[in-house]
């Protein structure tokens, strides 16, 4: 056996490789917070752990988009290693979490660049984590090239709760006009930029933002044939 | 004392400044000639005019607000959001097999394509598409694909009444009963079905189901085949549609429009070659494209896009019949994710198998403790994000899946083509006279349900 090939079965050495990124934890086994602890297993913790960063090769096209992507935001406002924060390929997809001052130009780079072409974006989706200080509230943008053979890739921006502002990309891609006055309506992340940032599926004097997870879901109890039913969100939950 | 709500309709001061010198006309149950008169009397040409919500050609309930001069649309905005029923939200407190059941009503017109997409999202998550049984991914092609039939046979049905065309919508609505026969003779419904669960299909095609869908495709091509003659070269037709809702290439991309809307354009642009799917790169069809980017272009579309469906429909039937002598599965093996869908038709009608029932309540306490486990808690799903798209009947079709390890799904979001397609609504509409309005907008073929979700 060569040396290399001995080397690369040790374990690496702590630090050097990206950790899984802690995003909560779970109590218990069975996902039951009501009622004592009856299986004794309820001390249990174990932390929700999302994708660690990816070290390169990414693997497929990711590596040539990644570098592509450097080659074109050089001369710009921000280089690569400034607008990337992280890069995450988990389940045959690729993330780049994007600086959010930076978002537009990374957006005009993938959208312009004749090597990456990502000629649609479809939409934004906005993920609510109130277990990560600092980075509340994600803006997830998923682009697809169609010049390059339905390339797709996804960018994910984060901002704090109290600071809930991400520069809007309608000028780079009018596409998310509405898509970016739903995650308003839903999650209250107020896109900077936006030609007519307004409610789009809630009234407009609606208070609050339904799909942030401090927002009940709100439902009555039914009654049937005697026995009456909690809403769904009281319900008991294995969650 | 007793507190009042506040009226959140009433006038309020600001809106009669607003409205200060202009003159409101009510067109409820009215007579749009007095309304057309009033108008003269004030010597006024400029009118905005609410059509909708409750408007009976805007597929369900979309606002449309237009500012006309004389009979030209100057300016037209769409208003959404009256059937909004936060299935999204619902979503996140319902088990990962469950969350099929809300997702089904989005789109109500394309159930199976949102039940697949959203299968596809969570399969991915729990990283099983590779073990997903050939059989099953073939009963999804086979469902989507009559369900494109229907979903297009509706947008061309309900796209002519609109226009005052009725044989054109008892033509469509007939040749859909036939699809919508065989969505119940499989799934036990006609809308809403939740028969395709994270993992495969929730059963098995019913004996005989094979030879009426073989039965029934000469039928529905014979259907479309009278709709051709009625609808390609009929004048009537032409002169509604031609040139009307006018959307070229660079438009259609700003916007992120996609769909028959996108192939109008003269793009093959079609997520089932592109990325393809639940097995789609081993079917034989074509994706049909017109470069007039016009309503009459969009409508040639769809009708050609049907008898592709129908022969990828052959195609997969072909496939089920070859296989079915094996009994092979059409769930995923892995028992802790299979959900226990063994249905079987009793005396007082459908319910769980008496096989099934046998097997759990008397002889395996492990069957028992399975069942009582996946139904009542479900399954955990690896913590995690995807994005699945697929080609529905409108377009891009867009799930983003997110996972904390629950037995529910983090945060589950819609891309609905529908809701991206009728940002153009005021690209195809301005300009052009209102009674195109009516035939742009059914061009698009929106769906409240799914814009609204």
């Amino acid at each position: 056996m060569s040396d290399a090939g001995e080397k690369e079965n040790l374990p690496a050495a702590p630090g050097t490789t990206p950790q899984p990124v802690v995003i909560g934890s779970r109590q218990g086994m069975f996902g039951v917070s009501d009622g004592g602890d009856t299986s004794g297993y309820g001390g249990l913790v174990a932390p929700v752990l999302f994708p660690a960063a990816a070290v390169r090769p990414y693997g497929g096209y990711y590596d040539e988009v990644a570098d592509q992507l450097e080659r074109a935001l050089v001369g710009g406002s921000a280089s690569y290693g400034q607008a990337i924060e992280r890069v995450v390929v988990d389940r045959g997809e690729m993330t780049l979490f994007v600086a959010r001052e930076h978002l537009v130009a990374v957006a005009r780079a993938l959208r312009d660049d004749p090597s990456l072409r990502f000629e649609v974006c479809t939409g934004v989706s906005g993920v609510h984590y109130p277990h990560e200080a600092g980075r509340e509230l994600h803006a997830v943008y998923h682009l697809r090239s169609i010049t390059n053979g339905g390339r797709q890739i996804r960018l994910e921006v984060t901002c704090p709760d109290d600071d809930c502002h991400i520069p809007s990309i309608v000028e780079v891609y009018p596409a998310n006009d509405w898509h970016e006055r739903e995650t308003w309506d839903m999650f209250g992340i107020e896109f900077d930029g936006h030609p007519a940032l307004t409610r789009i599926l809630m009234p407009d004097d609606w208070p609050g933002h339904p799909q942030r997870k401090d927002y009940p879901l709100g439902g009555i109890p039914v009654e049937y044939k005697g026995a009456t039913i909690p809403p769904p969100d009281q319900r008991r939950s294995y969650n | 004392m007793t507190r009042q709500t506040p009226d959140i309709y009433a006038t309020s001061a600001a809106d009669a400044k607003d409205a200060e010198g202009a003159h409101v006309y009510n067109a409820i149950g009215g007579d749009w000639d007095t309304i057309v008169d009033e108008a003269s009397a004030l010597h006024e040409e400029r009118i905005v005019v609410n059509m909708g919500p409750q408007h009976p050609s805007t597929h369900g309930v979309l606002r449309l607000i237009l500012e006309l001069e004389g009979e030209t649309v100057t300016e037209a905005r769409a208003g959404i959001g009256y059937l909004h029923t936060g299935i999204e939200k619902n979503m996140e407190f319902r088990n990962w097999t469950q969350g099929v059941t809300f997702c089904t009503r989005m789109d109500y017109l394309a159930p199976l394509f949102n039940e697949t997409a959203y299968c596809l999202a969570v399969e991915k998550l729990l990283g099983i598409t590779d073990q997903i049984p050939e059989r099953a991914s073939t009963i999804r092609v086979l469902m989507m694909e009559f369900n494109r039939v229907a979903s297009h046979l509706v947008a061309l049905a309900t796209g002519g009444m609109e226009m005052g065309a009725t044989t054109i919508m008892t033509i469509g609505f007939r040749e859909r009963e036939r699809i919508l026969a065989i969505f119940e003779m499989i799934t036990g419904l006609r809308m809403n079905h939740a028969y395709i669960r994270p993992g495969g299909v929730a059963q098995d095609l019913p004996r005989g189901a094979i030879d009426k869908i073989r039965d029934a495709i000469p039928l529905i091509r014979r259907g479309l085949g009278e709709l051709e003659l009625l609808l390609n070269e009929n004048p009537l037709v032409k002169g509604r549609m031609v040139n009307v809702g006018y959307l070229d290439l660079t438009a259609c991309m700003a916007l992120g429009i996609t769909g028959p809307m996108l192939r109008a354009t003269g793009l093959p642009h079609d997520l089932r070659k592109s990325n393809p799917y639940c097995g789609y790169e081993n079917y034989e069809f074509d994706v049909p494209v017109r470069d007039t980017c016009d309503a009459y272009g969009r409508l040639r579309i769809r009708i050609d896009e049907m008898y592709e469906s129908l022969k990828i429909a052959e195609q997969a039937a072909a496939k089920l019949q070859g296989a079915q002598s094996s009994k092979s599965p059409v769930m995923v093996e892995d028992k802790k994710i299979a959900w226990p869908a063994q249905l079987a038709i009793g005396s007082d009608g459908v319910g769980n198998s008496l096989d099934h029932i046998r097997e759990i309540m008397g002889t395996s306490m492990e069957s028992l403790i399975h069942h009582f486990k996946l139904v009542t808690e479900g399954f955990r799903v690896p913590p995690g994000q995807v994005h699945v798209a697929i080609e529905s009947p409108k377009g891009e079709l867009g799930v983003h899946l997110v996972s904390d390890g629950g037995t529910r799904p983090y945060r589950a979001h819609f891309r609905d083509p529908s809701f991206n397609n009728l940002q153009a609504t005021a690209a195809i509409c301005e300009g052009g006279q209102i009674g195109d309005v009516i035939v742009a907008v059914a061009s698009i073929d929106p769906v409240m349900g799914g814009v609204d979700r």
